[in-house]
């Protein structure tokens, strides 16, 4: 088996470009478990969590934007100053496994894994996150609704690399939920990002774990536009029930061993009308 | 001998929180657990498990394993060279599965090799050619005659209870069924072993975390063909137990190889293949149905139970009597019909678990008491006060309760207890204390807070005639006392009470204990909460017999009468005022005296469940506060307030760790533990879905320790490990019905049960 620990990005590039189907080992934390569990088999390792491009983090306060390395880890995304211009992410971010998971947790890698239930996703989802991809042979940008095709399965292609994730910094409320039979340190039943434009005068929402990819919901968005005074973050109970029933309709959730598809869409009626509520506080 | 004395001072005595030894080294990290085994020139082993939960085996070729370089023995049924079957209490079940499998992750063949991965290689490329079966997975039909799935057939025990007026009606009847789900032990300390073979293949030393050594002892010789005497074991460090170590796991598989390859071998569990390799405990369905006064004295109890023994006896038939003879909980009640089932069925085989077929009973018998409480127009807490049982009542099975029995006390001292002082979501507003947690799913308007009861009776050591005695041995020389026993510590913490003990009765300051193995007698089992009732019966007789040899030793030399030397604090005095410390008359000497403490015997039940089969009793109440999101149907457990009868507190530290792990055991039991099941398969083998409570699931617990020493105990101490789970499930199922207005009858309760 080869392992190459790369130090930079080209020495990461290079490893991929001799040995395409490698392994990209990032915090480890879905790696390692499949590995060790026996799920997955692999001959090669590009190890890229020291790789310092893939690290860091950008502000832009000109494009009101974030641009995170692939491989910025939850600790640091549930903490300031992420924390401060992308609030839903950190949310998500913190209900993101155990403190020792999240140390070593990346948010390139929650995007590679591609669960339906990825907490960062659906946030990323909701915000219209830029996926920014990169090989020996070049770069490719990718928006995030795209990146995912299938339960575990994205369009990332052999030999490439999530370089990094542009996210817009937050334009008005956002928040994230999530659903799980634990208080903490659990995988979600269903979870939902509800994100206000308050310039555009629009409101996002995605939801995970309800269908093979993190979903947005269009309806119960062009509900919310048409209806809501997003300045005044004003909505009716009528509004935000109509919201919540067309959230509810936009899922397409499964019966599984952690819950039922009844159950599943009952929590995106709930969690999506109390997100906008939250939203808008005022009748 | 001196003039002079000065009293020593010895700290850490009985009823003081004397630290345990092995503390700081379980915290470094440093401690040895089972799993951390290995000698030179060790193998590892591994074992080949069915994919199927019922199948009959064609062939089994075993060619392809030994033919990868590295592997050292490929073993089947065919290599068992004693007895082809273990069991605690019926030898039912294969050491491998030779004709047919009876549940998914029956060991079917196993491998020793030279790595972990040449074992999992040699597994892979054993060809097993099995004709699949329908597996038998419910209950009920197993009960109504299906096809026998093994020889021994589908009914592992029947028992009925018939006592008193048949024909009672009460003027209040209430009845419901009851449904509890399959928990795991869960202990972190993953099953791991190792055997080193003697020279020759005449025996085999194996080193492995157990819960009784001697009786795997006895079945691991068995099974092997080999004279008890050629077995040894040594207790590995143990990471809890909990019921879960007290059958056979890889104990034989271990040893087997090693004696095979000639050389050590290990064998140690993932988490996912320790879901298959122990019992569990065992889901039931209880239907109850009560008579009572009009002003809520409870007359009469009718009951059927139908507990899942799944594929193997195992402890089921022990399991279901104490579920059905605890069926009235800790309430008078003279009437009673109760039927109880264990059934065969190709789920994963159940057994022992804390609570021991008492948290199934429980739940059903709390849930009816509230019902009552309902419809008789009473609080819970008065309805449980107008029945509690005390010294002197009679059990269903018409055995007197001899034992201090302060049940109306342990409520009334809960009830006593502060409820918490802060409101919904604490006074920080910290969405964290939510239901929901990290989640961040409701606001303080969406909660509604509950409180909910939970009294209960548990039985302690064993019974039905079964002469769980404990062996210990007092070693006192240069004023050190050794202790050795063969009591597992699988984190109980006998290892801290057995110095105190002696520390107590000779007076001395250095009492250590050897390492704990099968060179002495039995110890029996950790479990049944007995050991520091028990094994602390035989240390203290030991220490005892110790000290009369010192006393005679010292009357001797002063030419006293041994009734006439004093033996106070490690110190001796004769009449005529001459003194001397244990250490000084022990100074290059050696005093010794092995123990055996046994219990009173108990009798079997006759066909109508008549018989003083329980041999002492201990009582608990429970109280939960807990909030939940009805809408999502998610809940936090808030505060456990809990009264619990101790007798006495050896340790009192050690009596709150018992007291607040069992809480989170019984706690997460009623909001998330279970293992699912479908068709026979498991679906969540793994700590990812197979949830126990974080730090943001476990409540604030409030206990008092109610302190009436008990006469029929040595030390005057009741065991104290098991009932902390039992009444605190149904405390919680209770709060969340009152916080809903919900008729939940299941545990654990699921978040759809509550909001759809």
């Amino acid at each position: 088996m080869s392992v190459v620990v790369a130090d930079s990005l080209e020495q990461a590039l290079d490893a991929l470009a001799a040995a395409p189907h490698a392994t990209v080992l990032a915090g480890g934390t879905d790696v390692m478990v499949e590995l060790n569990l026996g799920h997955r088999r692999t001959d090669a390792v590009v190890a890229v969590a020291r790789v310092p491009e893939l690290c860091s983090w950008t502000y832009d306060a000109r494009r009101a934007t974030v641009r995170l390395g692939a491989a910025v880890r939850y600790a640091e995304i549930h903490a300031d100053p992420l924390a401060a211009w992308l609030p839903a992410l950190a949310q998500a971010g913190r209900t993101v496994g155990s403190p020792q998971i999240r140390a070593a947790a990346t948010v390139g890698g929650n995007l590679a894994t591609s669960s339906p239930a990825g907490d960062g996703i659906t946030v990323l989802a909701a915000l219209d996150a830029t996926v920014h991809l990169v090989s020996s042979a070049g770069r490719r940008d990718v928006p995030v609704g795209q990146f995912t095709v299938g339960p575990k399965r994205n369009v990332l292609a052999p030999g490439e690399l999530i370089e990094a994730i542009t996210v817009p910094v937050a334009r008005g409320w956002q928040g994230f939920s999530k659903v799980g039979v634990r208080n903490a340190m659990v995988i979600a039943t269903a979870n939902a990002c509800l994100a206000v434009d308050e310039p555009a005068g629009s409101v996002a929402l995605a939801l995970g774990s309800v269908g093979p990819v993190i979903l947005r919901c269009p309806e119960a968005e062009a509900i919310a536009a048409a209806q809501c005074d997003v300045a005044a973050r004003r909505a009716s109970p009528a509004t935000v029930a109509a919201f919540a029933e067309a959230a509810m309709a936009a899922a397409r959730p499964i019966d599984d061993h952690r819950s039922t598809a009844a159950y599943r869409r009952h929590a995106v009626r709930v969690m999506a009308g109390r997100l906008l509520r939250r939203a808008m506080p005022h009748e | 001998m001196t003039d002079v004395t000065v009293r020593p001072v010895v700290d850490g005595r009985l009823g003081t929180s004397a630290l345990r030894p092995d503390g700081l080294a379980k915290t470094q990290g440093t401690f040895a657990f089972s799993g951390d085994l290995s000698a030179d020139g060790m193998l590892w082993g591994a074992t080949l498990r069915s994919p199927h939960p019922f199948a009959r085996i064609r062939s089994i070729d075993l060619s392809g394993a030994w033919q990868i370089a590295g592997v050292a023995a490929v073993v089947t049924a065919d290599d068992v060279p004693g007895k082809p079957t273990y069991g605690l209490i019926s030898a039912d079940q294969p050491v491998f599965a030779r004709d047919v499998v009876r549940y998914a992750g029956e060991p079917v063949a196993a491998v020793a090799g030279d790595h972990p991965e040449t074992c999992r290689r040699a597994l892979a490329a054993i060809r097993v050619d099995y004709e699949v079966l329908t597996p038998l997975v419910d209950p009920e039909l197993a009960i109504a005659g299906a096809e026998p799935i093994h020889p021994d057939g589908n009914i592992l025990r029947h028992q009925r209870i018939v006592r008193g007026d048949q024909d009672l009606v009460g003027e209040v009847v209430v009845e419901g069924t009851y449904e509890i789900g399959m928990q795991d032990q869960a202990f972190l300390g993953l099953e791991a072993a190792l055997a080193i073979p003697d020279p020759g293949g005449a025996g085999v030393e194996l080193f492995v975390a157990t819960q009784w050594l001697h009786e795997d002892l006895g079945q691991i010789a068995a099974c092997l063909d080999l004279p008890a005497d050629r077995v040894r074991l040594t207790l590995g460090g143990v990471g809890g137990a909990f019921g879960a170590r007290e059958d056979i796991s890889l104990q034989v598989h271990t040893c087997l190889l090693a004696l095979r390859t000639g050389r050590p071998v290990r064998i140690a569990y993932s988490r996912e293949e320790s879901f298959y390799g122990h019992v569990h405990r065992h889901p039931a369905r209880i239907w109850m149905r009560h008579h009572a006064t009009r002003d809520g004295r409870l007359q009469r109890v009718e009951a059927r139970f139908v507990l899942d023994g799944g594929a193997y006896a195992s402890t089921s038939s022990a399991v279901l009597v104490n579920a059905i003879t605890h069926a009235q909980g800790p309430y008078v009640c003279d009437s009673a019909t109760v039927e109880g089932f264990a059934t065969r069925t190709n789920n994963l085989p159940c057994g022992a678990m804390r609570g021991f077929g008492v948290v199934q009973a429980c739940f059903a018998h709390e849930g009816q008491m509230d019902r009552l409480a309902e419809a008789c127009g009473l609080d819970p807490v008065e309805i449980r006060l107008r029945n509690a049982m005390r010294t002197g009542d009679r059990l269903i099975t018409g055995q007197v309760i001899a034992d201090v029995a302060p049940v109306a006390e342990c409520i009334r001292a809960t009830a006593a207890l502060p409820l918490p002082d802060e409101p919904v979501g604490g006074r920080d507003g910290d969405p964290l204390r939510l239901p929901g947690g990290a989640g961040l799913t409701a606001d303080v308007g969406h909660i509604r807070r509950g409180i909910g009861w939970g009294v209960s009776i548990k039985n302690l050591m064993y019974s039905e005639g079964f002469d769980d005695f404990s062996t210990a041995r007092c070693r006192l020389a240069d004023g050190s006392v050794t202790l050795k026993f063969a009591t597992a510590e699988v984190g109980q913490g006998f290892v801290t009470l057995a110095p105190q003990i002696a520390r107590t009765v000779l007076g001395v300051e250095r009492a250590v204990c050897e390492p704990i193995d099968t060179t002495i007698g039995s110890a029996g089992s950790t479990s049944a909460s007995r050991q520091t009732w028990m094994s602390g019966g035989a240390v203290l007789g030991a220490c005892r017999a110790v000290a009369e040899q010192v006393v005679a030793h010292a009357a001797q030399s002063w030419g006293v009468s041994t009734a006439e030397v004093e033996l106070v604090d490690g110190v001796l005095t004769s009449p005529d005022g001459r003194q001397a410390t244990v250490g000084e008359l022990s100074a290059g000497r050696v005093f010794e005296a092995t123990f055996e403490h046994h219990h009173p015997p108990t009798e079997d039940l006759d066909e109508d469940g008549q018989g003083n089969c329980h041999t002492a009793f201990a009582f608990v109440a429970h109280r939960a506060v807990v909030d939940v999101d009805v809408e999502l149907g998610l809940v936090k457990v808030v505060q456990i307030a809990t009264a619990q009868d101790v007798g006495r507190a050896l340790n009192p530290l050690s009596v709150r760790g018992q007291i607040e792990g069992g809480i989170a055991q019984g706690v997460g039991l009623a909001v998330m533990e279970e293992i699912v099941q479908t068709d026979g398969r498991v679906r969540n083998a793994s700590f990812t879905d197979y949830l126990l409570p974080t730090m943001l699931d476990m409540p604030e617990v409030v206990a008092e320790l109610i302190e009436i020493p008990e006469p029929r105990s040595p030390l005057g101490a009741k065991g104290v490990g098991e009932p902390p789970c039992i009444s605190s499930t149904p405390a919680v199922l209770a709060a969340i019905r009152d916080a809903t207005g919900k008729d939940l009858r299941r545990v654990p309760v699921r978040p759809f049960d509550i909001a759809l």
